[in-house]
């Protein structure tokens, strides 16, 4: 925890920005550089910023370790509840073709879900790893 | 251009990697990591793929860097690794002998770029004649990697979520796992313990 006034009120800005430049990272990776894995990890950096800031305990009231671990199994099931649902509409698993009316929409909408599913399991296991080596450091 | 910024990068590579090995603080052994982190990240940007270079940016040199440095925090003694002279022989032979493997084992690798090499003629063609046009998709990274390898990114996704577990089973409190709890435990026995 930092008690410089320049970090803190320095991190309070630019939380919210790598927040928002992660969601961007996140729905415009089919047009741009990025996807679920690196969005989840910027995502993830946004709270560790502001964690080595403010310290872990304020990161924990916003984020509970509890909610990550249902996040980060969430994001799996995601993943796989496309492919099981592309199962029951009569395609192959993870087949999105079958997911809209026409084939490209299908697949355009398959890949933004489990793009989604991919960056909320890897934002909540990174989180979770800081908060797990940081409960590790014994109090000064 | 290209071979200008290829040269100084791979000279500053090699200069942090030897770096990293005569540094004796470990301080300062994360720091040289996270810079040669981002210089391999910056070496992807040469290469034209930006989206392994973002990958290697955010992990190589944010997360990896920070889990680093709460692992020195949490030990605090011993931020020197002593190594004996007389025990430095037999690792350099055995990297010596490594690397001179791995040098022997490229020479049956394609040139870097060649049309011909089997990675260009066989999926990967189709992929860029077809693939936007089958799944809407202008990246096309994204659209292998979501689309034609969905099943290999969700063994990937899975891997995440194990390690995860992991070190959760190995690291974590096991009290307070429980969602119902959550607003007692977040907030009770986490006040007297402060982790700086």
């Amino acid at each position: 925890m930092s008690d410089s006034l320049i970090l803190r009120v320095v991190t309070k800005w630019l939380v919210p920005v790598i927040l928002l430049f992660a969601l961007y990272v996140q729905f415009h990776g089919d047009y741009s550089p990025g996807g679920g894995f690196q969005a989840g990890v910027i995502f993830s950096s946004g709270f560790l910023l502001y964690a080595l800031v403010y310290g872990v305990d304020a990161t924990t009231r916003v984020l509970p370790e509890a909610v990550l671990r249902v996040c980060a199994c969430l994001g799996v099931l995601l993943y796989a509840g496309v492919g099981v649902v592309s199962l029951i509409r009569g395609g192959t698993f993870l087949n999105y073709s079958v997911l809209a009316e026409t084939p490209v929409g299908g697949q355009h909408l398959g890949i933004i879900v489990i793009e989604l599913g991919v960056g909320i399991t890897v934002a909540s296991v990174m989180l979770l790893l800081f908060y797990t080596f940081a409960r590790t450091i014994q109090p000064q | 251009m290209s071979l200008l910024l290829n040269t100084v990068l791979l000279v500053f590579l090699l200069i942090t990697a030897v770096a990293v090995m005569r540094v004796k603080v470990l301080l300062a052994m994360v720091m040289l990591f996270g810079l040669y982190s981002l210089l391999v990240s910056s070496l992807f940007v040469v290469l034209d793929a930006p989206d392994v270079a973002f990958t290697e940016a955010a992990v190589g040199t944010g997360i990896s860097t920070v889990l680093m440095l709460t692992t020195l925090a949490a030990i605090r003694q011993g931020h020197s690794a002593p190594i004996k002279p007389g025990k430095r022989l037999l690792p350099f032979l055995l990297s010596l002998a490594m690397g001179t493997l791995v040098i022997f084992g490229i020479q049956d690798l394609p040139n870097f770029g060649e049309e011909n090499s089997p990675a260009y003629q066989e999926v990967a063609q189709h992929y860029i004649e077809k693939g936007q046009q089958e799944t809407g998709v202008p990246n096309l990274v994204t659209a292998v990697l979501a689309s034609y390898r969905g099943f290999d990114t969700l063994g990937e996704v899975t891997v995440v979520l194990t390690a995860g577990i992991g070190v959760l089973l190995l690291l974590g409190r096991r009290e307070k796992v429980h969602l119902r709890a959550k607003k007692s435990a977040t907030t009770d026995p986490q006040q007297p313990e402060k982790s700086s």
